[in-house]
């Protein structure tokens, strides 16, 4: 029987990728964010792609209240019902300089609120004894740099709780997939200097899904990052701490 | 709205821009970036400057590729216009589906289909892409706006074919035609000479029909190559899928000279049997032969290449002949050489397609390629014919003016759609298309 996905942040482009090839293999999806005509036209594409269902549902990471019809929607649905996290934002480190305010809004977007979602939806999956969580984290989350270590916290904060669900999750027979991305083809990192070895989301999913079907705990996407980040976490911190990288 | 400065090209390499890009994932992301002036492009396949805006902004479209509804009775999809129609083969001919007319490369968007109104190997039998698009919807700085061909009649012909002035072409609704299978099968003949393969051309009854021709060979050899003729067939893809290769880097571009060209020429030729041959091909080998190397552009190294493209009616066969025969003594065409016969089909006020034949050849971007390509281009004009603005980096605005009859009627359209000139290109303004000198 073909799972039900519920996609947080259905709007970013790793998230329509993700959305496509799950369509392609014909599960449904709940497609959740802010931007419902975005998503009707999503929507659109997944049922067009082989979903045999595809809805757009309302959520912001800010916005707890708006998690409880997604939950509910999703307990009327049949069969193993999945959700995969792609919400964040990543505010210039300089803007956050500026304004420190900024950093609950990226830690709401990045770790809390999909946090909270997720919390609630735990029992869903331990009920019906099956169920995938995907958590997109990020290689960020792995070592504080100068330039986004806001955003980085926030994501390996979320990392660690991911951590924490699937030693929960396991036992219920549910699975949750830890995924750290490096850099992406997003509107996020469109414009942004000094990136390098950028991935098309297409691959990204494509990974992802791979894991899921494996059952992978944590990878990192394209694969090379996990050389890169051995690395980069194996530098001593006294040199790390003097490095601009 | 994040921009971000690049440089750019367009395909042949030969013409660059420099300006900030926006690749919005949205509508509304697109209605935030129409704040800059500047034309939305796709995936820059054309070969000239049709698709730059040097020091200017641009909206690439290539993330808005969703596809928004499919109707299995009638074979009707709507679809974003930065969807390829290499995706919406992929995705479609599975269940029975294929775009009516495809271009060469499967990289094409739905958007630059639509804005050259391309044609593809059955041209001749089932006219130009936009004949197959039943409606468009364009985006205003007042939202997004559906036009048919009912509703809009001059609308919806100054935007087919319309190079982009007309507004970014968000989404379309088109008509795919049916395809019984995973396959194509395709017979290839050796044709001697030009008068032959016009012949050959005119008489051939496939519904898919283009010739390769060695453009280098010169007297009884002149025009001499091969016919593919072809059929969509029932069954399954034959051989296993394949993956792309690419060209790493620029390759010199010596590779190309005259004699490599020639020998490979000769050795393509005699790759078919004198009796000819007949084969199954899988429905991207044959539609897309050159995607299978992605970035081959780069084959003919940093100083990128042109593309001549021209179609003279039926009976300037002699032209033609004269226009082949100035190719072949220049020693500069590439293995890369096109004819075939069009029919009438045309979308737009600005299509480029006509009944008569359309030869295309590529050319390195040597010193003397681009007077040469503005001589070929005033003989097809002086033959009654016309060039693609899709290839074209080189013509001259009077000889472009006097290839395209309704230019007028273009113009005024356009000008009520965007009074301001926001979406002009480096293209637009070189042929002073939207306003005479």
């Amino acid at each position: 029987m073909s799972e039900t996905w519920i996609i947080l942040g259905a709007s970013s482009s790793m998230a329509r990728a993700f959305v496509r090839a799950v369509a392609e293999r014909g599960d449904s999806v709940l497609l959740a964010g802010r931007d419902m005509d975005d998503m009707a036209r999503s929507a659109a594409d997944a049922r067009t792609r082989g979903a045999p269902l595809a809805e757009p549902v309302f959520f912001d990471a800010r916005k707890p209240d708006s998690f409880t019809p997604i939950l509910d929607r999703a307990q009327a649905v049949e069969g193993p019902v999945s959700a995969a996290v792609f919400v964040g934002s990543m505010p210039p480190q300089d803007e956050i300089d500026a304004d420190p305010g900024l950093i609950e809004g990226v830690v709401s977007d990045s770790f809390s609120g999909p946090a909270r979602f997720l919390q609630s939806f735990a029992p869903l999956i331990e009920a019906r004894g099956a169920g995938n969580v995907v958590g997109v984290a990020s290689v960020a989350g792995d070592r504080g740099r100068i330039g986004n270590y806001v955003y980085g916290a926030a994501k390996a904060g979320f990392a660690t709780y991911l951590s924490g669900l699937r030693n929960r999750l396991t036992r219920a027979g549910g699975h949750v997939v830890t995924v750290k991305p490096g850099f992406v083809d997003t509107a996020m990192t469109w414009g942004i200097e000094g990136m390098f070895l950028v991935a098309p989301p297409e691959a990204v999913a494509r990974d992802i899904l791979k894991a899921v079907e494996k059952k992978r705990n944590v990878i990192y996407t394209p694969i090379f990052w996990l050389g890169i980040m051995t690395i980069i976490r194996a530098i001593p911190e006294p040199i790390f701490k003097k490095m601009s990288i | 709205m994040q921009w971000k400065t690049a440089e750019y090209a367009g395909w042949g390499r030969a013409y660059r821009a420099h300006g900030p890009l926006a690749r919005p994932e949205r509508l509304s992301a697109l209605a935030a970036a129409l704040a800059e002036p500047g034309p939305a492009i796709g995936n820059r396949r054309s070969y000239g400057d049709a698709a730059l805006n040097d020091g200017g902004a641009a909206i690439e479209m290539t993330r808005l590729d969703r596809f928004l509804g499919f109707d299995a009775e009638t074979g009707t999809l709507d679809v974003e216009a930065g969807a390829t129609i290499g995706q919406i083969a992929e995705a479609f001919a599975p269940r029975g589906w294929l775009p009516a007319a495809m271009p060469g490369t499967g990289f094409a968007t739905v958007g630059g289909c639509i804005a050259n109104d391309v044609h593809g190997k059955n041209h001749h039998g089932a006219g130009s892409f936009g004949q197959h698009v039943t409606a468009l919807t364009l985006m205003t700085g007042n939202g997004p706006r559906e036009v048919t061909p009912e509703a809009d009649a001059a609308l919806f012909r100054a935007t087919v074919g319309g190079m982009g002035q007309t507004g970014p072409i968000v989404s379309a609704r088109l008509r795919l035609i049916p395809c019984p299978g995973q396959r194509v099968v395709v017979e290839e003949s050796r044709v001697p000479d030009l008068g032959t393969f016009l012949d050959r051309l005119d008489g051939s009854e496939a519904t898919y029909a283009v010739g390769w021709i060695d453009a280098l060979a010169r007297g009884k050899h002149l025009g001499r190559g091969i016919l593919e003729e072809a059929e969509l067939a029932e069954g399954p893809r034959p051989g296993p899928e394949k993956r792309a290769k690419s060209v790493p880097l620029d390759l010199p571009g010596a590779l190309l000279s005259w004699p490599v060209v020639k020998a490979f020429n000769a050795r393509y030729l005699r790759r078919i049997p004198d009796t000819g041959r007949r084969s199954k091909k899988q429905i991207n080998d044959f539609f897309f032969p050159l995607d299978a190397v992605h970035d081959w552009n780069r084959l003919y190294g940093k100083r990128g290449f042109h593309q001549f493209q021209c179609v003279v009616p039926v009976e300037a066969r002699d032209a033609l002949r004269e226009i082949l025969t100035r190719i072949a003594k220049s020693g500069l065409a590439s293995p890369l050489a096109v004819i075939k016969r069009m029919g009438p089909g045309r979308g737009g006020m600005m299509s480029f397609p006509m009944e008569g034949y359309t030869l295309a050849v590529d050319m390195p971007n040597r010193a003397k390629a681009a007077p040469l390509i503005a001589a070929l281009s005033r003989m097809a004009q002086e033959a009654g014919g016309r060039i693609y603005l899709a290839k074209d980096s080189v013509a001259e605005p009077a000889v472009v003016a006097a290839m395209y009859p309704e230019l007028d009627a273009w113009r005024a359209e356009v000008a009520k759609a965007d009074p301001e000139g926001r979406y002009q290109t480096d293209l637009v303004r070189r042929l002073q298309l939207r306003s005479p000198a």
